[in-house]
């Protein structure tokens, strides 16, 4: 196509520049022997090893990865089945009720979600604290997972299934030899999408986490509010490593399943 | 009969949406119509209506609207010139991937940049401008926000100049249309739906924000969000947080009604 003119090349250094330019900021000073984020003094490792000394930050750490593991798998499930039930909803009405309904907690903001949770944890008499935070961030990522397969199981020829019951497949056989199979990109995604959500919560988690349960985000905030200090550069260098680690494995992953559902229907 | 098999796996969902979407939304309007002590009352509702909580609301929508429309202006021409480059696919991730990186160390970023000793004021002192506080203004706080939602902007804006069907332009061109003429009256009516979506993902957030107002804004803008926040976690007032929460589902219905309906009318 035609080629870009210089003027276009400068607008789109300059954006990719102001989008990298803060994160960039952030990693070259976790370097920096002096405490400030102003002037680079000299290289040092230090503040990485501050996180791993810290058994505190450590513990927060895991949790994160395990409140975002966890949720995300337990979410896949539910949003799942919850969308091979939608598709087999046949009135159209109460199909695009509930369809209506799954994407509420999608586009609420975050604080109306987190204090309406709060809301009904105390009212339930739920301990706010890891129950609370993880159940959360599975009722919020589930509407997303629905979303993502969804579509792989409208795109899917109906003819399929009927081929495997005349063929004598059971019903558990139909899902997990037919459907389960073909909607497998969608539910990566869904998985995918529902830990990123997690791991990104900050305003439903701060609301509904408690005295003695923090996740990074929320620490990471009231570490900020205290001021600058070099360990929270230090995460920072960590978190970004581990997000281009899972975005490589992602795209890895997805591409591989690519190539394997063409090969099965060629 | 298939179907009434079927309906086992829906069960778990339908319970999840029982216990998270209906029974929040009937909380928390629940809770607005309760006072300290637990009594049935409107006082919040009255309340909301007074000069103050009135104000903050349309500050609130002022700073939206800004922070929505900043966003705007930067994304659609970086979503049309992202279309026209080689490897597209490769340079949209390239715009997603800083998405990706937790919030929160975005927005620590800032506190160090817009320091007072930060990058920006050492740059504008090497051309003699003395060093201001750029943290805790109006400024800083547009600012960070038109950041954060820049790459959600540009997704669906790319997706919908990404479906446009080239030919159309080419018409125009070939009727006699100038650049300016094509995209004010083809491209741009065409991607509106994209527009609307990306306005859909930053105004009611930005409505809603909280952290990155205190973080970055002090405490010199006060939002929807902030205002929740400080109900339901300083002050413990969950009714009066409560009212607030409903008025600011109540716009986002509105918003979601003002940005959604045409597309399901223009499809048709």
């Amino acid at each position: 196509m035609t080629k870009l003119s210089p003027g276009a090349r400068v607008y789109l250094g300059i954006v990719f520049i102001i989008l990298y330019a803060p994160i960039f900021y952030l990693i070259f000073y976790s370097f920096n022997s002096g405490g400030t984020m102003n002037n680079f003094e000299s290289f040092t490792l230090e503040h990485y090893q501050d996180v791993f000394d810290d058994s505190r930050l450590l513990v927060i750490l895991i949790n994160t990865v395990i409140i975002a593991l966890l949720s995300g798998l337990i979410a896949t499930v539910i949003g799942t089945l919850g969308a091979i039930g939608i598709v087999s909803v046949k009135n159209k009405k109460m199909r695009n009720s509930i369809l209506s309904l799954n994407n509420v907690l999608i586009v609420s903001p975050d604080v109306v979600i987190g204090a309406s949770f709060l809301i009904l944890f105390t009212m339930i008499g739920v301990k706010l604290g890891f129950t609370s935070v993880l159940v959360s961030h599975i009722a919020f990522s589930i509407p997303i997972v629905v979303l993502m397969v969804l579509p792989k199981l409208l795109e899917m020829n109906t003819s399929l299934i009927d081929a495997a019951q005349d063929l004598g497949a059971s019903k558990r056989e139909v899902l997990t030899r037919v459907i389960l199979p073909y909607i497998k990109p969608g539910i990566f995604a869904g998985f995918f999408m529902a830990i990123t959500y997690s791991l990104d919560d900050f305003a439903v988690t701060f609301f509904v986490t408690g005295n003695g349960f923090s996740t990074l985000s929320v620490e990471i905030y009231s570490m900020a509010r205290a001021g600058i200090t070099l360990t929270v550069n230090a995460i920072s260098g960590i978190v970004f490593i581990a997000t281009v680690l899972i975005v490589v494995g992602y795209y890895f992953v997805t591409n591989r399943t690519k190539v394997c559902n063409t090969g099965v229907q060629e | 009969m298939a179907n009434k098999a079927a309906k086992g796996p829906l069960f778990p969902y339908i319970i999840w949406i029982a216990l998270f979407v209906i029974a929040p939304i009937l909380l928390v309007v629940y809770y607005s119509l309760l006072d300290l002590n637990g009594n049935f009352t409107l006082a919040n509702y009255a309340n909301f209506f007074s000069s103050a909580y009135l104000t903050m609301t349309l500050t609130s929508f002022w700073y939206a609207f800004l922070i929505t429309l900043f966003t705007l202006i930067v994304a659609y021409p970086t979503a049309y010139l992202l279309t026209k480059t080689k490897h597209k696919h490769l340079w949209l991730m390239f715009i997603i991937i800083p998405s990706w990186i937790n919030l929160l160390l975005k927005t620590y970023a800032f506190i160090g940049i817009f320091g007072l000793y930060g990058p920006i004021n050492a740059f504008a002192q090497s051309f003699g401008i003395e060093p201001t506080q750029i943290l805790f203004t109006d400024f800083s706080f547009i600012f960070v926000a038109v950041y954060i939602f820049i790459p959600f902007m540009i997704i669906p804006i790319f997706n919908a100049l990404d479906k446009l069907n080239p030919t159309l332009v080419y018409a125009a061109r070939d009727l006699g249309a100038n650049r300016i003429t094509t995209f004010r009256r083809v491209i741009f009516p065409l991607t509106i739906e994209g527009v609307k979506s990306g306005i859909q993902v930053t105004f009611i957030p930005a409505l809603s924000l909280f952290m990155i107002t205190r973080l970055i804004a002090g405490n010199q803008v006060i939002t929807l969000g902030t205002a929740i926040e400080q109900q339901f976690l300083v002050a413990q007032n969950w009714g009066m947080g409560s009212t607030i929460a409903v008025f600011l589902i109540l716009f986002m219905v509105l918003i979601m009604l003002f940005t959604g309906q045409k597309s399901k009318g223009g499809r048709v």
